[in-house]
C-alpha cells in the first residue's frame, strides 16, 4: 500500500479549543476529536449528509478581515482578532472546517436552537419509551433529557400512524416514532445500493414506506435498524425480547465469511440477544450482513453435540481422549482442519499433525461474493491456516485426495476439525473403512460415524483470532459460558497433541499464544490481551501467489493476477 | 480504690408482710382483665392495614380488565434483591381490544424468597401496574411455591381504580384521532 500524504490540516476553534484537523472535516467530527458532542440525528459518518433534522445547530464565526486591505481587524479589548458571528445558527453537519473557522456549542443561542428543534420532533413523536426497544441506546431519548421541555405544550392531538408496518422479512416500522432523519433511505440507496425506501406525503403526514412492490429485504436491511436514532425501525427477530440495559457486550467477529467483519455480541446470563456491527473503518465501517446477525442461534440448537462419546456410548473427556491416543498410535493419520477454527486451534491442530506425522486437509467453502461484506470465501480462516502452516495451498471444497487415500488404504484413522466429511465429499463407505475422531459443537453425519466424540464450543463461548481476506488478525471474545458438557476447542486439542507426544502441552489461550508469536514473526511482541481491536495487519507477501477466491468487497481489493505471478 | 459502704435499710412491718406488693401485682393483673385487648387472635383475627403499607407485590388490572403491566422491565432493574424476572412477549394485532398495547408480559415471575418489599418496583412503574398491597403473609412448603407467577400476581393484585385509561385513549386517537 502507498502512503497516502499527509492531508492538508485546517485549525479551527471549537468553544475556545484550537484542533487541527483535516480538510473537509465537517464541525460535528472536529469537535468529537475535542471530546465535544454536537447533538444530531440525521448525520451518519458513513453516509452522506442532507442536514434535514437541524439538530446540530451551531453558531460559527470567522475572523474579521479590513474589506479592503484584507488586515486582520484587531479587539482592542483582547488584543486578538475579532471574531465576526453569523447571526444565525448553523448545520454543523454540513459545515466543514475552513482555517481560522471560530464554533461555540454551548451558546444561548445554540442552546435555545437545540430546545426548539426537540420541542418540534417531541409534539408528535409517542410516548412508548416503556414498551420501545430503542429506550436505552435511542438518541431522541438522550437528548430529551438534555434539551426537552419535560412536558409538552401541545394540546392538539399527536398524529397517529400505523404501529407495526412490515417494510421486509427482518424489519418492522413503527411510523408514529419516525422522525424523518432519513439516514435508512440514504444507507439503502448508497450503501446497500438497492433503493427500497423513501417518504411519500408531506408535512406532518410523511411516512417512511417501500416503492411500490418492493420490500426492504436486501442482506443488509438490519442495519437501517441499527442506525434509526429512534426506534422507528426494529428488527423482528429482537422485537420486544429485551431491553438493552440489561444485555452485557461482547466484542466479536462475525464468522460468516472471510471478511471478518467486527460485530458486538449482546447477551444476559449466558443467553445471545443479538449481533449488531462494531466499527471498524479499515473492515466493515460500521455495517453488517443480516445473515451474520443470527448465528447466534446455533448455540441453542437442538442438534447441539453435548456429550463426550466413545464408540457411541456416553463417555468422559479424559477417556475419549486415550482413547483416540489408542487410535493414533496404528499411525496412518489423516487430519481435517478447519477454516472455521481459531487461529491458536489450527496452530495446535498443527503441533497435532506435525505430532502424528498425518496429512492434513482443509475444506473450503465457497459461495458468492456481493461486493459488500459478504466475500466469496465463506471460511471465516483460511488465511489463519496459512499463516500457522497448517495448510500450505489453498483449499478445495471436496476431500479428494483423503477420498483416494482412504480407498487405497492408506488411512487408518481421521480427525476431524468441526468439519463434516460427508459434506466434504467423502461417502458412508469409505467413512466406514477408518475410525473418525470428531470434535465438533453440531451433530452430522460424521459425529453419528465417529468413533471418539468430542464436544466443543462455538464462537461465541471462546475466545481467539481469526485472520480475515486482508490477512488482519483480529480478536473475539468469549460471550457466554460454553454449553454444558462441551469444552473448549483448544483444551481437547492440547490433550490431544499431549496424548499424541507424551509432553504435556497447554490448551490456556495466553500459553498457545506465547507459540502463536514465536512461529509467526509479524505478531512479534504483541499478545492476545493487547492485539488491538481493530486487528494487526499481517505480512501477506508470502501467500501473494495463491489464487484467493475472494472478489472485490469493502475495503478489499484482491491482488491482481498479474501482480500475484510476479510476486 | 475507695470502698463506699452502703447501709441496708431494714424493710417495714408492712414491707415484711409482701401484702402491697401482692396488692400491687393484682392491680396490675385485673386492670388488663378488664381492659380493652391489645392482641389479636392472629389468623383468625386479622390487623386493619393502615393506607400506603407495603405488603406483597401484586399486579394489577385497569377497570376493563386489561393488564396495565407492558413488560418495560423496569421493576426487575430497579429491584435491589433481583426478585422480578420478566418474560416480554408482543401482543399480536388480531386482540382488538389490546392490540393497541402492542406489548405485555409473557411471564412475571417475583421470588418472595428474595423480595425485601421495598417498595422501589411500585415506585418505578411507568403504567401504575405493580402494587405493594395489604398482604402481608406470605408462607410456601417449598422454594417453588414461594415464587408468584404471573397468574398468581394478578389474582393477588385484582383490580384497581384508574386515572388514565390509557389504552382507552391510544384506542380512541388510533380510531378519532390525527389518522393519515
Amino acid at each position: 500500500m502507498i502512503a497516502s500524504p499527509k492531508p492538508d490540516l485546517v485549525t479551527v476553534n471549537i468553544d475556545g479549543k484550537e484542533i487541527a484537523v483535516p480538510k473537509g472535516t465537517n464541525v460535528i467530527e472536529a469537535a468529537r476529536l475535542l471530546n465535544v458532542d454536537v447533538p444530531h440525528y440525521c448525520y451518519h459518518p458513513k453516509l452522506s449528509v442532507v442536514g434535514n433534522c437541524r439538530m446540530c445547530l451551531i453558531e460559527m464565526g470567522m475572523p474579521a478581515v479590513d474589506p479592503a486591505t484584507k488586515a486582520p481587524i484587531m479587539d482592542p479589548a483582547t488584543g486578538k482578532q475579532k471574531i465576526n458571528w453569523i447571526p444565525r445558527p448553523q448545520i454543523g453537519c454540513g459545515t466543514n472546517v475552513s482555517p481560522g473557522l471560530h464554533v461555540k456549542t454551548l451558546s444561548p443561542m445554540v442552546k435555545d436552537a437545540r430546545e426548539g428543534v426537540m420541542e418540534f420532533l417531541l409534539i408528535n413523536h409517542p410516548l412508548d419509551c416503556p414498551i420501545c426497544d430503542q429506550a436505552g441506546e435511542c438518541k431522541l431519548q438522550e437528548q430529551s433529557t438534555g434539551y426537552g421541555r419535560g412536558y409538552s405544550r401541545f394540546i392538539e392531538q399527536k398524529n397517529v400512524k400505523p404501529k407495526r408496518t412490515q417494510l421486509g422479512p427482518r424489519v418492522t416500522l413503527d411510523d408514529e416514532r419516525c422522525i424523518l432523519c432519513s439516514r435508512c433511505i440514504r444507507f439503502s440507496k448508497e450503501v446497500a445500493k438497492d433503493d427500497v425506501l423513501g417518504f411519500i406525503d408531506r408535512g406532518s403526514y410523511s411516512t417512511l414506506t417501500c416503492y411500490p412492490g418492493k420490500e426492504l429485504k436486501n442482506n443488509y436491511s438490519l442495519n437501517t435498524v441499527d442506525i434509526c436514532p429512534v426506534g422507528a425501525l426494529t428488527s423482528t427477530d429482537f422485537r420486544f425480547k429485551m431491553r438493552v440495559w440489561f444485555l452485557k457486550q461482547t466484542n466479536s467477529i462475525d464468522t460468516e465469511t472471510s471478511t471478518g467483519a467486527n460485530t458486538v455480541v449482546w447477551s444476559r446470563e449466558g443467553v445471545i440477544y443479538r449481533i449488531t456491527p462494531r466499527r471498524n473503518d479499515e473492515v466493515n465501517d460500521t455495517w453488517m450482513a443480516d445473515s451474520g446477525r443470527v448465528l447466534y442461534k446455533q448455540v441453542q440448537a437442538a442438534d447441539r453435540v453435548s456429550a463426550v462419546k466413545v464408540g457411541g456410548a456416553d463417555s468422559a473427556l479424559d477417556i475419549a481422549v486415550n482413547a483416540a491416543a489408542e487410535l493414533f498410535k496404528a499411525g496412518s493419520v489423516a487430519i481435517v482442519g478447519s477454516g472455521r477454527s481459531s487461529v491458536e486451534e489450527q496452530l495446535l491442530t498443527k503441533q497435532l499433525a506435525t505430532a502424528l506425522k498425518a496429512s492434513t486437509h482443509l475444506v473450503s467453502r465457497v459461495g458468492e461474493g456481493d461486493k459488500l461484506l459478504v466475500s466469496a470465501d465463506r471460511n471465516p480462516n483460511v488465511r489463519g491456516a496459512l499463516v500457522t502452516g497448517l495448510i500450505a495451498a489453498l483449499p478445495s471444497a471436496k476431500l479428494t485426495d483423503l477420498a483416494a487415500a482412504i480407498d487405497a488404504g492408506k488411512i487408518k484413522t481421521i480427525v476431524s476439525v468441526g468439519e463434516d466429511l460427508t459434506a466434504a465429499g467423502l461417502t458412508a463407505a469409505q467413512l466406514a473403512k477408518v475410525a473418525i475422531v470428531y470434535l465438533g459443537t453440531h451433530a452430522n453425519a460424521t459425529s453419528a460415524a465417529a468413533k471418539v466424540v468430542l464436544p466443543t464450543l462455538t464462537v461465541f463461548e471462546k475466545s481467539g483470532t481469526f485472520v480475515n481476506q486482508q490477512f488482519r488478525i483480529q480478536k473475539f471474545l468469549k460471550a457466554i459460558p460454553g454449553a454444558a458438557g462441551a469444552t473448549d476447542d483448544l483444551v481437547v486439542l492440547a490433550k490431544l497433541v499431549s496424548a499424541a507426544t507424551g509432553t504435556l502441552v497447554s490448551g490456556d489461550l495466553s500459553t498457545v499464544w506465547k507459540v502463536l508469536s514465536a512461529a509467526v514473526p509479524a505478531l512479534g511482541p504483541v499478545t492476545f490481551a493487547n492485539l488491538p481491536e481493530t486487528g494487526l495487519l499481517l505480512d501477506s507477501t508470502p501467500f501473494a501467489a495463491l489464487p484467493f477466491v475472494e472478489g472485490e468487497t469493502l475495503h478489499y481489493k484482491p491482488a491482481a493476477p498479474a501482480a500475484a505471478a510476479t510476486a | 480504690m475507695a470502698v463506699i459502704t452502703v447501709e441496708r435499710k431494714p424493710l417495714t412491718f408492712a414491707e415484711r408482710t409482701y401484702i402491697p406488693q401482692i396488692v400491687g401485682g393484682l392491680k396490675t393483673t385485673f386492670k388488663h382483665l378488664v381492659r380493652k385487648k391489645q392482641t389479636l387472635e392472629y389468623p383468625e383475627q386479622r390487623p386493619a392495614i393502615p393506607a400506603g403499607y407495603r405488603g406483597v407485590p401484586t399486579l394489577v388490572k385497569d377497570p376493563n380488565g386489561r393488564e396495565k403491566c407492558v413488560s418495560c422491565q423496569l421493576c426487575e432493574f430497579v429491584c435491589p434483591p433481583k426478585a422480578i424476572r420478566i418474560t416480554p412477549g408482543e401482543i399480536p394485532a388480531d386482540q382488538p381490544d389490546r392490540a393497541h398495547v402492542e406489548k405485555g408480559p409473557q411471564a412475571f415471575d417475583i421470588d418472595m424468597l428474595r423480595c425485601i418489599y421495598c417498595g422501589l418496583c411500585q415506585e418505578v412503574c411507568p403504567e401504575e401496574a405493580i402494587f405493594l398491597q395489604n398482604q402481608f403473609s406470605m408462607s410456601g412448603y417449598t422454594r417453588a411455591e414461594m415464587v408468584n407467577h404471573k397468574d398468581r400476581l394478578y389474582e393477588l393484585g385484582g383490580t384497581l381504580p384508574d386515572q388514565h385509561f390509557k389504552w382507552d385513549h391510544k384506542k380512541a386517537a388510533a380510531e378519532h384521532g390525527n389518522a393519515h
